[in-house]
């Protein structure tokens, strides 16, 4: 437990918003809230949140990148119809089963409103009618206003996000929306806390990423701005529950689960592994063979390549509004990272190029 | 404010004793008595200051909710609903479980690990669970046990321009309604039903009409809206803000046409705004209510409420005014002799 309350935090991050294309909010919240661990805090050419903690060590110093993205799955109105009703398109990867009946914030020039994604009575509607999901097309916001109102508030393209309050289960689980990835921007600030008390050699830019949700397009330039000697990225993973897999999902409580596979540097996988190993934390393996599905992707390939880590944290009813993670795992995560920071120096970074045996 | 305190109560069918308590709270100074039966509906009485028909205003007070069947080995929570849900209106929303008001989410299988044809189809019922957070049955007996209720978690607020939202309009609305009628003093003897388990088949108002034994009955209700996209106007059942709507017929009975004849006039008379419930689905007490003894004449008024049933409920607080304007002008008018039996 840190004297920050990163606990707290997060769920103010979580309620916040900041679709794929619109971080700027968020943006501004995170760098408020990283005060306490630095102010050198930059804001690249595509949005991205740069913030560096300098290292204790004699400069020239290693620098480790960490990315988490601040981005966030919603929808975008797309037209307004008679009655003030609007459509919308989805940004991002989202269910519209989980989109029904849901109260949302469409977020325009003037300020937020409320909305509710509308459902027809279910007196009025038949048997066939009710086996079938409604695709989003079929799904409309009302915004209870009359139609010139909405015209004369609402723009075409202003984003919504799901309305949601997030709140703590039992058991140390906190659930709500936008917990991919706001919980992976905590344990990046439960990181630069731990960090604190370690007096680590290396320099940490703590970077936080637009539009993983849409195909990565933050990481890749950031790795690139930033050319790090080592880079780790920070998400979410599938937590188990019924119906998953026991070979790619974790138990929530399970600890971070510690990426492995071609899109992350071995070294890397083994140094975090074994520095679960000491601090005698819960950890997992996560096996992929392509594509981690995260910022990790684009920043391994980025200049002449940065040799790139991942930790991930389980996260269950993953790009809905009640995605639920145990924070242990994230306070986990980021002892994990600031405790593995700690022990890297020059020859550590330089070594992480070197494969020949003579 | 009465509509939150109303709505914000928790009330399953057959578990109405929150709302039945917070109603209790509002009335008893403004009755002459107020009581309960053995099935829980509770009744209040207004003994009037003369003479008149005997009139029973109804509504009742539980709502759509669920049940926990069942606690898995994993600690995930099976449940039924008790009341109409549409299951597709479920999917991640958070509830609320029992007198603790423990939180719980309702969730499923990310989308990612879904096959597209599976996202065509709902997630039926019986692969939903509600996740309180623990990880085996016994961290979750710690907390709830099967045969808890859950409520949906949302709160009254305004909506909108003129309107609110809530988790239990269907039918706290129509309570609302009977709380401030039964502020105003009459010369008949009027009795404020306010009954249970209406949403399990209109078990509650049955037991209250042989009780109280009424000359004519008014069933105050939340009714479906249907306003909304994808509904032609001319089947719109009632639409938001054009007035309290009057019940022709519905799956439960056929409602007087004498009673709603005199509504309409008190409503002309009063320049209230009204409209005539158009559809045959749903039903609500009344169906109970005008076959008790030798037959009670009832009709039905409701507040129009969008996405009855669903989690946010809508209406327009005009049409909540207007509904307590027209109760209250329809009783004055069988107290001067207005109505011919």
């Amino acid at each position: 437990m840190s004297e920050w309350n990163i606990r707290e935090t997060m769920k103010q991050l979580m309620a916040a918003s900041g679709i794929s294309g619109h971080e700027d909010r968020i943006a501004a919240l995170i760098q408020d809230a990283l005060v306490p661990f630095t102010t050198d805090v930059t804001i690249d050419r595509v949005g991205n949140l740069i913030a560096k903690v300098e290292g204790h060590g004699p400069a020239p110093r290693p620098s480790v990148l960490l990315a988490a993205h601040m981005d966030e799955i919603g929808l975008m109105v797309t037209k307004i119809e008679a009655g003030g009703f609007m459509r919308m398109i989805n940004v991002g990867g989202v269910d519209p089963r989980t989109q029904v009946a849901q109260e949302v914030t469409v977020h325009t020039r003037t300020g937020d409103l409320v909305g509710i994604i509308g459902s027809k009575p279910p007196h009025l509607t038949s048997a066939a009618e009710r086996g079938k999901a409604f695709p989003l097309t079929d799904l409309f916001i009302d915004l209870g206003l009359p139609e010139a109102v909405v015209r004369e508030q609402v723009q075409i393209g202003d984003p919504v996000t799901i309305r949601r309050q997030s709140f703590e289960l039992a058991y140390d689980r906190i659930s709500g929306k936008a917990m991919d990835n706001r919980a992976s921007v905590a344990a990046v600030f439960e990181c630069l806390a731990e960090l604190k008390t370690l007096a680590a050699a290396v320099d940490v830019y703590a970077v936080f990423t637009i539009q993983e949700e849409r195909n990565r397009v933050g990481a890749g330039p950031a790795g690139y701005n930033v050319n790090p000697d080592l880079a780790i990225a920070i998400d979410v993973t599938f937590a188990q529950m019924p119906g998953t897999e026991p070979d790619s999902t974790f138990p929530l409580g399970s600890g971070p689960a510690i990426f492995f596979g071609p899109n992350g540097h071995r070294t890397i996988t083994a140094g975090l592994e074994e520095t679960a190993r000491q601090l005698d934390m819960p950890h997992t393996r996560e096996i992929i063979i392509g594509d981690s599905g995260t910022d990790a992707w684009s920043l391994q390939i980025q200049r002449a390549g940065i040799p790139t880590g991942l930790i991930s944290i389980p996260l269950r009813y993953m790009h809905t509004s009640v995605e639920t993670v145990c924070y242990q795992d994230i306070v986990n995560s980021g002892r994990l990272l600031a405790h593995y920071i700690a022990g890297i120096d020059r020859a550590y970074v330089e070594g992480l190029s070197c494969y020949l045996k003579d | 404010m009465l509509l939150k305190r109303l709505t914000e109560a928790t009330g399953p069918s057959g578990f109405e004793d929150e709302i039945r308590q917070v109603i209790y709270e509002e009335i008893r100074d403004h009755v002459d008595r107020v009581y309960t039966d053995s099935m829980g509906n509770l009744i209040a009485e207004k003994d009037g200051t003369g003479l008149g028909p005997k009139v029973m205003l109804c509504a009742h007070m539980d709502e759509v909710s669920l049940m926990i069947s069942y606690i898995e080995e994993d600690g995930l929570l099976r449940f039924r609903h008790i009341g109409g849900i549409d299951d597709r209106v479920l999917l991640a929303k958070p509830v609320l479980i029992g007198e603790g008001r423990i939180p719980g989410v309702i969730g499923s299988l990310p989308a990612h690990l879904t096959s597209s044809s599976d996202r065509e189809k709902p997630v039926p019922l019986d692969r939903l669970r509600i996740d309180i957070g623990a990880s085996t049955r016994e961290e979750a007996l710690a907390l709830v046990c099967p045969g808890d209720w859950a409520v949906f978690a949302t709160q009254y607020e305004p909506f909108g321009q003129g309107l609110a939202k809530s988790k239990s309009f269907d039918d706290r609305v129509g309570c609302a309604v009977l709380v401030e009628a039964c502020k105003q003093e009459y010369q008949m003897p009027v009795v404020f039903a306010f009954t249970v388990q209406e949403e399990i088949g209109l078990r509650g108002a049955a037991p209250v009409a042989y009780r109280v034994k009424p000359d004519l009955a008014l069933v105050l209700e939340g009714t479906l809206a249907s306003d909304i996209p994808g509904t032609v106007v001319h089947a719109q059942a009632t639409a938001l803000g054009q007035g309290p709507a009057l019940s022709l017929v519905d799956s439960s009975s056929i409602h007087s046409r004498k009673l709603r004849h005199h509504l309409i006039e008190v409503a002309q008379a009063q320049n209230i705004p009204y409209q005539v419930r158009n559809t045959t689905a749903g039903g609500n007490d009344a169906g109970r209510i005008h076959t008790v003894h030798e037959g009670v004449m009832t009709c039905t008024m409701s507040v129009p409420c969008r996405y009855i049933h669903a989690p946010s409920q809508v209406i327009s607080l005009d049409d909540y005014n207007n509904t307590v304007r027209l109760t209250v002008e329809f009783l004055r008018s069988v107290e001067r002799g207005g109505l011919e039996r």
